[in-house]
C-alpha cells in the first residue's frame, strides 16, 4: 500500500493506493484537483469565485458549471435536510460544507480511472474503493472526540464515504442556521456513513446541527448510518452502524 | 507527559499549517513558533526564509484567553521578543476524565446506545474532526491581540 500526504486547503490532503498504477502521474493530478478547486472555491483567496459572488464582481449569468452544480447540491441540501444545512451565512457565500466532499470525489474520480483500490482524504473525510491489502477493505478508525489519540470504533468500508462533524472545527463554522443562539454543546461529534463522501459530508454537517435528533434524521435516510457522540460520553448509532463496525479491542 | 508533548506538538504544527493557509505564505512573524514544551517542532524552517516582518509586537509574555476543548482547558503564554513570537507555553492543557463517565440508560427507540469505549487496532485512517488547535488558536489570537502595538 502507498501513501502521499500534501498540505492543501489548509489541511491535510491523503492519498492511498494498493496497485502499481500504470500511470503514476494521476497521483500528482488528483493533488492538483484539490489545489485548483481550493482556488476556485476558496473564501481565503481573493481570488476564488467565491470570494468574487461575495464582492458582487460576478453576475450569476457569469458562474462557472461547476459553480451552478455546487449551488444546486447546495439548496438541493438546504430541502432535505430543513433547512439545517445552509452556505449563506449573515450574506455571506460559503459553500465549504459542499465543496470539501465534492472534492474528495473529484479526486476519487480522477483515481478510478487508474486503479479500483483506493483511499482519499481531507482532514477526516473518507472517501473509499476497493481494499487497502488483498484481503482486507480499508480499516477506519472513528476518532474519539475527548481523546484524539483514541479510537472509538473501527469501521471497514469497501466503497463509500465516512466524514465527522465536530464543534469547533476551523472556526465554529457549523452552528445551527435556525438559531444562532444555539450552542451545540449537547453533541460533541457525528459520524456519518454514506454512498458517497459528498452525502457523508453534507449530511454530517446537517444533522450534526440539528443537536441531539441529529442521529435519528441519519436513522431516518436509507443508506445512511451514524454514530454521534455527546458530552455526557454516550455512543447512540443508527441500526445497522454495527454491521460495518470491526471489535478489536 | 508523552501526551502532553504529543498534543502540544499537534497543536502547535496545525497552528503553523493553519497560519500558513491563512496568511497566504507571506511568512508573517506567526510563521517562527516555537515551544518549549514540544521542542520536536522547533524548525518550520520552510516559513522562515521570506520573514516580511509585517506583523510587529511588542515585547514580553502575554496570557491568552482560556479556550474551551471540550474535553478540557486550554490556555498559552505567547513570548515576544525582538518583536516576533518566539516561544508558546502551555499554561493548561486538557485532561482525560475517563474515570467519571456516567452512563443515562435513556434509550432511544430504533438506535442502540452505550459507554464509548476505546478500540485500539491497526486502521489505515481515522476519521475526526479537530478541535484542539481551534482552543489554541483562540488562545493564542488573545495573547497576540495583546501583544499588538
Amino acid at each position: 500500500m502507498m501513501k502521499e500526504t500534501q498540505q492543501i486547503m489548509g489541511m491535510p490532503v491523503t492519498i492511498m493506493w494498493t496497485d502499481d498504477l500504470q500511470d503514476s502521474a494521476i497521483i500528482e493530478r488528483a493533488f492538483d484537483r484539490f489545489r485548483d478547486i481550493d482556488a476556485t472555491y476558496s473564501p481565503f483567496v481573493a481570488t476564488s469565485e467565491v470570494s468574487k459572488i461575495n464582492r458582487e464582481e460576478l453576475q450569476e449569468h457569469a458562474y462557472s458549471n461547476e459553480m451552478r452544480h455546487i449551488i444546486a447540491l447546495a439548496e438541493q441540501t438546504t430541502r432535505e435536510t430543513d433547512g439545517y444545512f445552509n452556505v449563506w451565512h449573515n450574506g455571506v457565500f460559503d459553500p465549504s460544507g459542499i465543496v470539501k466532499g465534492w472534492a474528495i470525489q473529484e479526486a476519487a474520480k480522477l483515481l478510478a480511472t487508474e486503479t479500483d483500490n483506493f483511499y482519499v482524504e481531507v482532514g477526516g473525510d473518507i472517501e473509499v474503493a476497493g481494499q487497502s491489502t488483498a484481503k482486507n477493505p480499508w480499516t477506519i478508525g472513528v476518532r474519539n472526540p475527548f481523546n484524539r489519540m483514541e479510537n472509538i470504533a473501527i469501521v471497514q468500508l469497501e466503497k463509500g464515504g465516512i466524514a465527522t462533524s465536530g464543534t469547533a472545527i476551523r472556526g465554529h463554522h457549523i452552528y445551527n442556521p435556525l438559531n444562532d443562539q444555539y450552542r451545540l454543546d449537547d453533541i460533541v461529534s457525528l459520524t456519518v456513513i454514506a454512498a458517497n463522501i459528498i452525502d457523508a459530508d453534507r449530511m454530517a454537517t446537517a444533522a450534526f446541527a440539528m443537536g441531539a435528533v441529529g442521529i435519528q434524521f441519519i436513522e431516518s435516510l436509507p443508506g445512511y448510518e451514524g454514530y454521534m457522540v455527546d458530552r455526557e460520553w454516550r455512543v447512540t448509532m443508527t441500526t445497522h452502524w454495527q454491521d460495518y463496525e470491526v471489535r478489536a479491542t | 507527559m508523552i501526551k502532553k508533548i504529543i498534543l502540544a506538538a499537534f497543536v502547535v504544527i496545525t497552528f503553523v499549517i493553519y497560519s500558513l493557509h491563512q496568511r497566504g505564505g507571506d511568512g508573517s512573524a506567526v510563521a517562527h513558533i516555537t515551544s518549549n514544551t514540544a521542542p520536536a517542532t522547533q524548525t518550520p524552517s520552510a516559513t522562515n526564509s521570506s520573514s516580511a516582518s509585517t506583523v510587529s509586537y511588542k515585547d514580553g509574555s502575554y496570557t491568552g484567553s482560556t479556550a474551551d476543548a471540550y474535553y478540557g482547558y486550554i490556555q498559552v503564554k505567547a513570548i515576544i521578543s525582538g518583536g516576533k513570537l518566539t516561544d508558546v507555553e502551555f499554561l493548561q492543557y486538557p485532561n482525560d476524565r475517563g474515570t467519571s463517565i456516567e452512563i443515562n440508560s435513556q434509550a432511544m427507540p430504533l438506535l442502540k446506545q452505550q459507554a464509548l469505549q476505546v478500540q485500539s487496532a491497526h486502521v489505515d485512517g481515522v476519521s475526526g474532526a479537530s478541535d484542539t488547535s481551534q482552543a489554541f488558536m483562540e488562545s493564542l489570537g488573545s495573547a497576540l491581540q495583546q501583544a499588538q502595538a
